[in-house]
Parts: structure tokens; sequence; C-alpha cells
């Protein structure tokens, strides 16, 4: 268990430090950067546990994740540019018609 | 440390895969058809895919293993395939059943081409500036984007997949799947395209920080079983030997990614946003389809995987529920736009499915006559999606100049003008209150049978207050459409002694809107989704049947 907690730390601190990105920035890139960010805190703690299970089950879903985050930003991207083209700005506090 | 290559069974998955294989050949119709022929060739692929995947649904389950238990006869059907990370069971087959059952209705409504007189509710060019050159362009020239039927069906896929999905690694590649083609479905609304790309931001940006969450709760609940598999972590948790902070923590974000999906609160903030914003026609398939793919995934992972800890999340869920009853019922209330308030309505709804989920027992202490949580659950969904497809359906005719005309203001007077539409209207959302005989009444008397029965007795007792209060919204749209006078403004004037009354009134009434005559597409779509209500409200007795034979999910 030791030899990876260094690991998970370091993996949660990434995670929250993505998290706290999301909620506090205000440009939508960099809102995406921070989810990118804490999908990398994921595959490191994936990674480490697999280490200590010595199976390859965490590391292939590492793989994955990547796929998905790869795909996930080809979209995202394609969204932010829409807006960003509509709008001229691409900050989230501007996209405000839609509430209550 | 070895792979070896799973086996992949056919015979059972091959509604799946035929529902992605249409995805595919779909997106080479994008790039080899001419643009003129795209529109039929696209949409009659799309709906004859869905109808062979929903006959193949029905096959599969007439052929699916029957698991028995001594002394208690057959508690199950179905088998795992693809290496263990499928569980192709009854539940999954009767989710299987409504999805595709509804993303047909979907298919239907993305292919109505009257309302909007001669092109489709999707952008002409999503790319081209609203208001540029190039949109008016592509406007003229009668364009549409065809791209959303193989997105359309890349998401229906996602969502057979996910709760199917019996690891957490598969699980949350089906989440994406299905979630994925949402975003993009969601911004591509021809009428009102800052809303509908504004819709598509909020989603994208909370749907990929929720999934974050979800991924994070799967590496915790890995590094505590050291298996993504559900067996395994069932395993895990009854041995009790890992270390339990890490099942907590990683049960409470996986719970996080899923309750976003259904809308649950405090997760719910997205729903009206992208509710309202998204074309509606979309707004439809969305609400129906994904709400019956999470329910069905939510229900796997609490059941299967973390079944034996049980006592650790139903008093969560209790809390959420409560909340979200509330707050969606509250919050629909005071609402002033018809597709707004249909999605506070949503999330109430969630907030009842979650009292039929918390519902469960150990399977000893459920009698042979009494529903399951399960089988509320998914009967419940049975009656929500009909009832929620049909009213999208109806508000995408209501209309005036600017197209869609969703203000209550709108649509007073409706009955009056057309009693048919609203007559239609008002029924669905009489379902979506539960008035006895209607499917909704049916629905909710399972699902707070079942959590009675669990002893929530204070989760149901708040879930009847909701149902109350959301009586008191649906009961004040159809109080709108059929007993608001149409002419008050110039009654008003008139006794004022203005003067102006005529012209006034003259206004009021081009403003008001009128319903449009759609396609045989949108008006059977509406129609077969009234007579499901109907017929699950006067004879449930089939569909819960069903329900019941569809047994505990595998493990």
């Amino acid at each position: 268990m030791d030899s990876v907690t260094p690991f998970i730390v370091l993996s949660s601190i990434l995670f929250t430090i993505g998290a706290i990105g999301v909620l506090t920035r205000r440009n939508a890139i960099v809102v995406f950067m921070c989810v990118e960010l804490m999908l990398n805190a994921c595959n490191l703690a994936l990674v480490a546990f697999a280490h200590q299970y010595g199976n390859l089950d965490g590391q292939i879903a590492a793989f994955f994740v990547m796929v998905v985050a790869a795909a996930e930003v080809v979209v995202g991207l394609a969204i932010i540019m829409t807006i960003f083209r509509t709008r001229r700005s691409a900050s989230v506090d501007d996209a405000s018609l839609l509430k209550y | 440390m070895e792979f070896t290559k799973p086996t992949i069974e056919y015979a059972t998955l091959w509604p799946l895969l035929v529902v992605f294989g249409v995805a595919v050949v779909g997106v080479l119709f994008e790039a080899f058809l001419p643009r003129e022929r795209r529109f039929v060739a696209q949409s009659v692929l799309a709906v004859l895919g869905l109808l062979v995947a929903l006959g193949g649904t029905a096959y599969v389950w007439t052929q699916l293993d029957e698991i028995r238990v001594d002394g208690q006869g057959v508690v199950a059907r179905g088998e795992l395939a693809a290496g263990q990370t499928l569980a192709v069971d009854g539940p999954t087959i009767f989710l299987w059943g409504l999805v595709l059952l509804f993303s047909i209705a979907g298919v239907l409504l993305f292919a109505e081409r009257r309302l909007e007189g001669g092109v489709s509710t999707f952008a002409g060019q999503a790319a081209a500036l609203p208001g540029s050159e190039a949109e008016r362009e592509a406007s003229t020239r009668g364009l549409h984007h065809t791209e959303v039927y193989p997105l359309l069906m890349f998401a229906v896929g996602g969502m057979m997949l996910f709760p199917t999905a019996n690891d957490l690694l598969t699980m949350f590649v089906a989440l994406e799947v299905l979630s994925l083609p949402l975003y993009l479905m969601c911004g591509l609304a021809r009428r009102r395209r800052l809303l509908s790309q504004e819709a598509a931001l909020k989603y994208f940006l909370l749907g990929a920080f929720s999934s974050g969450f979800f991924l994070y709760g799967a590496a915790l609940v890995f590094g505590y079983a050291g298996s993504m598999q559900f067996a395994d972590i069932s395993e895990a948790v009854r041995n009790g030997t890992g270390n339990n902070a890490l099942l907590l923590i990683g049960m409470g974000l996986l719970a996080v990614g899923l309750l976003f999906k259904v809308g649950a609160v405090p997760f719910q903030a997205w729903t009206p946003d992208v509710y309202q914003g998204a074309p509606t026609a979309v707004t439809a398939f969305m609400a129906a389809c994904t709400k019956i793919a999470a329910f069905g995934a939510l229900l796997r992972l609490f059941y299967v995987a973390f079944g034996a800890e049980r006592w650790d999340w139903q008093p969560m869920l209790w809390v959420i529920a409560i909340l979200t009853m509330l707050a969606g019922a509250i919050l629909a209330a005071v609402q002033t736009d018809v597709k707004r308030m249909l999605a506070y309505s949503s999330v109430a709804h969630t907030g009842f499915l979650l009292v039929g989920v918390l519902g469960v027992r150990s399977a000893g202490a459920v009698g042979t006559d009494e529903i399951t949580a399960l089988q509320s659950v998914l009967f419940y969904l049975a009656t929500y999606a009909p009832a929620t497809v049909g009213t999208f359906a109806i508000v995408t005719l209501v209309r005036d100049a600017g197209g869609e005309a969703t203000a209550f203001s709108k649509w007073a007077g409706l009955g009056q003008r057309s009693p048919l539409v609203a007559g239609a209207f008002g029924f669905l959302l009489l379902s979506m209150a539960g008035i006895p005989l209607t499917g909704g009444f049916v629905g909710k008397w399972s699902v707070f049978t079942v959590a009675m029965a669990a002893g929530a007795w204070p989760v149901v007792l708040v879930a009847i207050v909701a149902s109350i209060i959301s009586v008191f919204f649906y009961v004040r749209v159809i109080l709108l459409m059929f007993f608001s006078d149409d002419d008050t403004s110039e009654v008003t004037d008139a006794e004022t002694g203005w003067g102006a009354g005529t012209v006034t009134a003259t206004l009021e009434r081009v403003e008001t809107a009128a319903v449009t005559k759609p396609s045989l597409l949108t008006s059977g779509t509406i129609a077969v989704c009234v007579l499901l209500v109907v017929l699950l409200g006067l004879v449930p007795g089939p569909i819960l049947d069903l329900a019941g034979d569809a047994g505990q999910f595998i493990r």
C-alpha cells in the first residue's frame, strides 16, 4: 500500500486543482483544460492502483480514458469555437441567456 | 500478465452491434451520398436500424438462459458477454426495448419537415454564424444537418451499452458514447441559435465535469477492490477487506456522475437550461432515453456492485430523493415557460424514480406476490417516457411567427383554438401528475409501494406532498389552455374606456401562438404516446408482468 500512497495523494491533489479550476475560471477553454487535468489525475490513480495489484486493468483503463479525452476535446472545442464565433468571447459568464 | 482475447457473444449482443453498425454506415452516407439524397436515406436507415434492433431485442429475450435457484424457481435470466464486461439480462433487455422504442419516436420527430416549411428543425449549417450571409445561403438552399441521424444512433448505442455495462470502465465509456453526441445535437437548433449553443456549452462543460467525478470514483473503487468487474467489487465489499475510505469516497463520486446524468438535486442545474435551449425534438429524445439509460446504470451499479453496502448508500439516496422531489416540484410551479416547466417536472420525476431505487430490500424479504424495487422503477420509466416524448412533441407544434412559442402567455386559450392538441397535452400532463386511470398513477403507486415496504415512509410522505404540488402546476397549464380568456385585454380596455382597446386586442391576438399542422411523423408519434399512456393506465398488468419477468440483475 505504502509504495503507491504518494501517487494517490498526488493524483488527488491534481484532481482537486482541476475541480477548483473548473469552478473558478471564467474562460471556457481553461475550464475545459481543468476537466482534462481531472481526467489525467484519474489516469495517475488508475495506473498506481494497477501497479499495486499487479494487474493490467488499470493501465488498460488509462488508455481508454486517453481515447475518451481525445474524443471529448473534438466535441468540446467544436462547441466552444461556435460559441466564440457568434459571441466573440469564450467567457462562460457571457453565456447567460438561459437562467432561472 | 497476459492478455486473453475475449469471446464476443454475437448471438445475444447483435441488437447493440446493429445500432453501432448503422451509425457507422450513416457516417459513410454523409461522406459519399449527394446532399439532396441524404435526408431520406439517413432517416430511413436510422428507423430501419432501430426497428431491426428492436425486433432483435425481442428475439434475444426469448433466447436468454434461465438462472435457477433451488426452491425459488427462475430468479433471473441472461448471460455475461464479451469477457464478462457486458451483462445481457432481463432488466437490460427491458431497458433496450424502451430506449429503442422511444428513439424511434426521436427519429420521427427529427425527420419532421412540415413545421418549418420544408426544412428540419436543425440548423442549415451549424458552422455558419447566425445572421450571416453563409447562413442565409444555407437557408435558401434548404440545407440541414443530416449528421444528426448518425449522432442519434451513436447516442442510442451508448444508451443501450450504459445499463448493460458490467464493469466500471465499460460504464464510463458508455457514459461518454451517449453524452458526446447529445452535446452536439443540443447546439444544432435552426431557430434561437444563441440559446441552443449556450445549452450545448453548459451541457458539455458540466457533463465533462461530472464524468471526471465518475472516473475518479471508478479509479478509487478499483483501488479498493483491485478489479473493475461488478462481481469482484461486490465480493470485495462482502468480505470487507480493503480500505473502507476508498470505497466510500469512490462510491460517492460514482454517484455524482450518475445522479448528474439523471438530473437529481444538487446536480440538476443543467436540466432546465439544456431542455429549454436544445431543439425540442432533441429534448424529447434526450429527456426520455437518457433517463431510461442512466437509471438502468444507476440500478445496476448500486444493486450489483454495492448491493452489500446498502446501508451506506440508502440514507444518501433518501436525502437526494427528498431534495430532488421538492426542488423539482417547487421550481416547476414558478416557471412561465412550457419547456422549462417540463424540465423541472422531469427533475421531480427523477426524485420519484429515486424513491423506487431506494426501496430495495434483500431478496429473501420480498414476498413472491410483491413487486420488487427494480420492477417498479422499470415500470415507472415505461410510463414516464411516452408522457415526456408526447408533451415535447406537442410543444414543437405550438408556434408563432418566431418559431416555437413556449411562453405561457402564448399558450393562453389554446384549448379553445385547437381542442384536440390541447386535450392531448392536458391528458399527458395529468398522467405526469399521477391522476388515476393514467399510466403515471400506476407508476407512482408502484414506486411508493416498494418504498413503503422497505420502511422509507418519510420519503414517501414527502413524495406525496411533492405530487400534490406537481398537480397544482400541471393543472395550472390546463386551466391556462382551456379556461383563460383570449380576449381579456379587449374587455379591460373597453371597460376603462380608453378607446385603444381594439388595437391592443389585435396585437395580443397576433402574439398568441397557434397549432401548426404537422406531418404524420409528429402526429403519429403523439398519437402513439397518448395511446401508450392510456393503455398503461387502464391495463398496466402486461407491462408490470413484463418488468417482473425481467427478474433480477445477473452478476
